[in-house]
This record gives C-alpha cells, structure tokens and sequence, in this order.
C-alpha cells in the first residue's frame, strides 16, 4: 500500500498528491511516469511524475479529473493509501545523458498544455539545476486549468501564459505564442511539447515550420505499462512502437498522430457507460 | 486386474452452459472416482511418468497413497516436489509428459495422473492441509525476479533449503501467467492460484509486487545496494507478437496479452471492477496455440461470435487437444489452413474485417512441421468488430538491457546452460524468459534446477 502524505486542490479541477513510494521515488527520472490503481477493483492508471523527493521516498502526482478512475484517484484523502503505485516507467528523458558541461550552452523551449504542466516541470527543473536556460509557455482552455505557475517560474527564465478564453494570461493558443517567439528570432537547440494529443499535433506543424528540434510525450492507453499488452502502440515513422517502454518520448515529427488520437479513444464509450452507473460511494 | 477398470472419466460443466460463464470448465474427482482411478496405477518398479515429469513428482509414490485413501500424506509425498499441484494437476499438458509414458496408455488409457494430482491438491486446500517443512534459516539472501512458474518453483526450493527469498513482481498480484494469462474457467485466480501462491508464502518467501526490475531496480542494485548474494531471472515471455500487415493499429485490434491481461488480471468480465474490455458482437482470433484458446473461449463467454483462423491444418495446432475440443464443443469456429493478410477498417477506424488468404501445405519446415503456403488468387473476408493477435510471446528487453554483462540470443531470450546460469556470475535464469514462450511444468522444472545451482554455487562460496 501507498500513503498519500498530503494533498491539495490546485484548481477545483486539478489535485496534486505527494505519495509514499520510496523505491519510485529512488528510481525517477524527468520524462518518465508510474502506474497507480487507485483500489482492488479500480484501473491501472499511467500518470506523469510532477516531481519526487528522494529524501522523504514520495513522489508527487497531478491528476485532473476526467472520468472515473481520475474522479476515484482524487476522491483519496491523505492518510488514506493507494493499492498500487508502480514505476518509474518508460524511457527518461534524451537530455539526461548529456554531460553538464553541454546542458550549460543549451537553450530549451517547453510547450505545456492543461495537465501536460505537471510533467514539464520536472524537466525543467533537471534543466534548471543542470545550468541550462529554459523557456516555457503554459496553455490551458481556461484559468481553472492553469497550474504550478509559480514553481515553474522559479525554475525557468521566461514563462508565456495563454488561456483559450483569455480568462487568465493572454488570450490566444500555445502555437501563436511559440510562433511569435521563433518570429522574433529567439533561437532554442530542443524544444519538448506535453499536453493533450490535439495540441501536441499542432505544436508539430507549427515546429516543423521552423524546423526545431521537436520532442512530444505520448500520453496512451496502457494496461501494464511495461511492454506486455501493447494497448500502447504508435506508429513512430512508419513503425510500430510501444509507448510504454520505447517511449512515452519520440521525435515529434515521427508521429502519427491521427492514429494516435483515434487509439486513445478506443474505450471512451465503454467507459462513459461505466461513469453513468456511478458516481458515488467511489472506493468505499 | 486392477488395469481392467477402464479411465474414470471426469465430470464438466455443460458446454452450453458454460460458454456464457467464467465457471471452472472441469470438476474433478470426487473421492470414489479418485479412489477408482488410483487402483489402475500399476507402481511400476521403474517409473516412466516420473521421469517424464520436468519437476520429478514421485508419481507413484503419490497415488498408492491415494489409492490407500490417505489424501493427507499423498499430498505430503507431491509438496516434497511441487508448490503448485493445483495449478499442474489443471494446466500440464499431462498426455505428452507423465501421462504419455504410462504404462497402461501402451494398449489402454493411461492413469489420470493430473487429475489425481489436482484431486490431491484440492483435498489438501479443503481441509487446511498445507505443508511448510524446510532447513533452519542461513540467512543468505537471494532475490528472485518475476513470481510465474519459473520463480515460485525456484524460491520454493531455496526457502526450503533455509534462503531469506525475496521474489520481486511487476504486476499488483504474484502468479505471473497464471494470473494475467490463464483464464478463471481454467485456473480458478482466487480459489487456487492465490492459495498456492500462499503456499509459497508459508515457506517464508516474501513476495514484493509493483517492482519494474529494470526500472524500479536493477539487477546491479539488488547485488550492490540490497545485499542479495544471487539473482534467479525468471521474468517469462511477456512482449506480444504481431503480424506486421497493414490495419493492426486499427481499433479493435488487441494482442491476446491485453485481452486476456483485462480479463484475467483485471476483471474485466465482472462488472464490479472498473476494467473496460471488448470483445465485439464477432471476434476473430488469429493463432493456433492454448493462448489463442484462451482468448476465443473468452471472447465466446463475453458474447461475441467466434472465428479462429490458423494458416495450418488442425493436426499442426500447437494448443492440448483438450483445450481444442473444448473449444469447439463450446462453438468457436476454426477456420483453418489460412492466414491474415490485411485487417480493414470503417471510416472511423474501427476494425470491419478481416482479409485472409488460403493456405495448402507444402515441404516440412525446420520444426518438423508442413509448412502452408499461400493458394494465389485465394483472398476472402470475413466480417468482424475485434482481431486478437495470438501469435506468440517473446521476453522483454528491459531486464537484459539495463544489467551489463547479461547476454540475450537473437531471439532475445538469456543465455543460460542448463542449470540456469547466464553470463553473469552469481545471476541465473530459467523458464520463458530462456526457452520463449513454453509451458508452466517446464518453467518451474527449470526453475528447480536453477535453485539447486544456486545452492551449490553459494555453499562452494563459503
């Protein structure tokens, strides 16, 4: 069992949940996630790592509430324990193998949409501490899903924020913004988009534009997330490729994204079926 | 004469019934059949099914005790051999081992060993009965990667030799393919595979699930941070296979690992766990072997309509004949001699059909088999809302990839010798993770004799 040390509503949408789980925390790395099953009948759900505590042996999750398994996660109190927390999964990220010396002269631009925030940060964070310089725009549809705005502006040099509706930030996408920062000459050596499928294809064809070394993160479905059910499958430039262990990073350019956005719905009228039957109770 | 008394046939569930349920397919013996059928064995002086038997179980020995009607020391004499009767007397492929080499199988029907052993097995978790007997603890600590066959068989005999075990699990629930892969109605996952985890259990081995060897640790840490003194590989032939044709990635298309991982592992046949699954209003399954079984008997029992399709002929189905007959008693259609050539998609993209092509066969190949050829010209479809892909496994990469030193062939399995040890010193490996994908007796045989190799390797050490 995995106790959830504390936990705070970012937004009325959004929980963030630190999570006794010493061996995932001593293992984590920027670019990875964990599997958590909330009870002993709920999901495996893969969720990104925010950040982890080596010291205290927790890492910390961000979830947004989406359907029912994410309503159930966030339904947990501190105190109360998860049954499952499995990781760190899949690959981290490429940069972690550069030497200190190479990330000092390196300059990044992170795209980060809605939720997408949370795994953003640690990469950065990594960046920061490695002495690299990094740029970040957060997007979300509104301000009720703008999150960890002041953790991130402590690690970076710039943060661009944009809301759909112009509740918060400016108004606009985090393609006008990208757009405008590579118009006005700013020059990055990698540029890594997290967020929704959607956005991360449009970050795509904006990058692809100005030929930026692009890296997205593909949030699929899993099962085990160690390379077993293949439910994870994409098509990585004209290959199949399994996001749980080859990835959940791959070279922006080499996806396709159609096929990935299609996939990633194959259960959504199964399980709006489920969410129908119940809402309350959740893991009593 | 005792082998006058012709096989005692054992009882099943209905298959019209039991196409639409979860339930046991099998009921076993009761004690009069187990009685009966034990009075066939003739205890032969040199046992031929004991020898056939990949972990040694003094067969014999076993069903005299039966056959005496002491069920208590029947089960004492199989524990000596096997933490996981319950589990064998179901899963073996008994009639090409044990049951393949009985004597009375020469003219007649061999003994039932396996559902003797299952009888026993039975009997022994009714009535509390458990056996735990082992050497006063060493306190030498040796780790065992993946709790399948392979791994409880091999920790079984270290705990019993006096080890501190520790057996590490990626999945939340310890059994390996017994939990994700074999179905309820083959191998009951509360009922029996977790009591015979237990077993395991009351060795004093313990059991930590939710570890990624590979990610979570790795082999290095165990030895360097952790304090192990040896490391027994047994993470089996999890990755899935696919064809490589066009429209796999349409949706609707599984591996028969995800199916049957939902299914089993995760429930997703009980509407009180949260776990989607689909099979489809028609489900075609592609492969030949007891996973390509499992996975149409489970589809049938989901509602779906089945066809299987196999590019060879029914005498080259790799699955039991058991596991086809029941198959197909319960209605799932073979469609043999043909082979998957494009799965094709609704404009949603969905799986609408399958195209397969006619297959005759030709020279045999290098596994002895007639190889089947394409028939030019013979492409037909066969209308369907799911594919499940059940050709195959092979091991995952993960482990080999992150400990330096530990070899993989070209198929990806370990390097192993036939004691279990790989190229590094103090690791050893046994089961799929060495052989790709085999069957449950055979992991655990060898993981019985990586244990012993261990034993022998530490003791040399001191």
């Amino acid at each position: 069992m995995y106790k959830i040390l504390r936990k705070k509503f970012l937004t009325p949408e959004i929980c963030l949940m630190d999570v006794l789980a010493p061996r995932v925390a001593q293992s984590a790395q920027p670019g990875q996630f964990l599997i958590i099953r909330a009870g002993e009948k709920n999901e495996r759900i893969p969720l990104t790592i925010c950040d982890y505590n080596r010291d205290e042996g927790s890492v910390t999750i961000v979830t947004q509430l989406v359907g029912a398994s994410t309503r159930i996660i966030c339904s947990y109190e501190a105190g109360e324990s998860f049954a499952d927390v499995v990781g760190p999964l899949g690959q981290p990220s490429e940069f972690i193998h550069k030497s200190a010396e190479e990330l000092s002269h390196s300059r990044f631009l992170f795209i980060a949409g809605g939720l997408g925030t949370a795994p953003v940060y640690p990469q950065v964070k990594y960046l920061h501490n490695a002495g690299a310089s990094v740029d970040v725009i957060i997007g979300a549809r509104n301000r009720n899903l703008v999150i960890l705005e002041d953790q991130m502006r402590a690690v970076c040099d710039n943060l661009y924020i944009c809301t759909d509706d112009g509740s918060y930030g400016e108004k606009g996408l985090v393609t006008d913004i990208m757009g405008r920062l590579l118009d006005s000459g700013e020059k990055y050596d990698q540029a890594v988009a997290i967020g929704p499928m959607v956005m991360m294809k449009f970050v795509t064809l904006k990058g692809r534009q100005y030929g930026i070394p692009l890296v997205v993160s593909l949030n699929t479905l899993m099962v085990d997330g160690t390379g077993m059910c293949g439910a994870c499958r994409v098509t990585i430039a004209g290959k199949t490729r399994f996001a749980c262990v080859d990835g959940p990073e791959f070279n922006a350019y080499d996806v396709d994204f159609e096929e990935a956005m299609r996939r990633q719905g194959m259960y959504r009228n199964i399980e709006k079926e489920k969410d129908h039957q119940c809402h309350i109770g959740l893991h009593q | 004469m005792a082998n006058k008394i012709p096989r005692v046939p054992v009882r099943e569930q209905d298959p019209a019934v039991r196409a639409h349920n979860f339930e046991e397919v099998c009921y076993g013996y009761n004690e009069e059949e187990a009685l009966l059928e034990a009075s066939r064995c003739l205890n032969c002086k040199k046992p031929r099914c004991m020898e056939a038997c990949p972990v040694s179980v003094h067969i014999p020995e076993f069903i005299a005790k039966v056959a005496a009607g002491d069920f208590r020391e029947a089960a004492r004499t199989i524990a000596k051999d096997s933490s996981l009767p319950a589990v064998c007397g179901r899963v073996c492929p008994q009639e090409t081992q044990c049951e393949g080499s009985c004597v009375l199988g020469v003219k007649g029907e061999p003994v039932a060993i396996g559902k003797l052993e299952r009888f026993v097995a039975d009997w022994s978790r009714h009535n509390g009965v458990r056996f735990a007997e082992k050497a006063p603890s060493n306190g030498i600590k040796v780790a065992v990667v993946g709790s399948g066959p392979a791994g409880l068989a091999c920790a079984s005999d270290l705990a019993k030799l006096g080890y501190d075990v520790t057996i590490f699990e990626v999945l939340h629930k310890a059994g390996g393919v017994l939990q994700y892969g074999i179905p309820e109605f083959r191998l009951p996952k509360q009922e029996v595979v977790e009591y015979e985890v237990e077993n395991v259990r009351s060795l004093g081995v313990k059991i930590e699930t939710d570890v990624v060897v590979g990610r979570t640790v790795t082999i290095d840490d165990l030895f360097d941070r952790e304090g192990f003194k040896a490391v027994f590989i047994g993470s089996g032939a999890g990755l899935p296979k696919f064809m490589g044709i066009p429209g796999e990635n349409l949706n609707g298309v599984f591996s028969a690992n995800e199916f049957l991982t939902r299914n089993n592992l995760m429930h997703g046949y009980d509407p009180s766990y949260d776990t989607p699954v689909f099979a489809g209003r028609r489900s075609v399954i592609v492969g030949g072997g007891n996973v390509a079984m499992d996975a149409a008997r489970t589809a049938l029992r989901l509602g779906a309509d089945v066809t299987l399709v196999y590019r060879r002929s029914e005498k080259e189905l790799p699955a039991r004949v058991e596991e086809v007959h029941h198959a197909k008693e319960e209605g799932v259609r073979f469609h043999l001699l043909c082979n998957p050539v494009e799965i094709l998609g609704d404009e949603k993209g969905w799986v609408r059909a399958i195209r397969c092509i006619r297959m005759e066969l030709g020279e045999p190949d290098e596994s002895g088999r007639r190889s089947p050829v394409p028939v030019p010209g013979s492409e037909f479809e066969i209308e369907t809302d799911t594919v499940i892909m059940s050709l195959g496994t092979s091991p995952n990469p993960m482990i080999a990839r992150s400990t330096p030193g530990l070899e993989t062939n070209r198929r990806g399995c370990l390097v192993a010798d036939e004691n279990g040890a790989t190229t590094r010193p103090m690791v050893f490996a046994g089961g799929d993770a060495v052989t790709g994908a085999a069957t449950v007796i055979l992991a655990m045989g060898a993981g019985r004799r990586a244990a012993a190799a261990i034993h022998k390797a530490l003791q040399s050490e001191k």
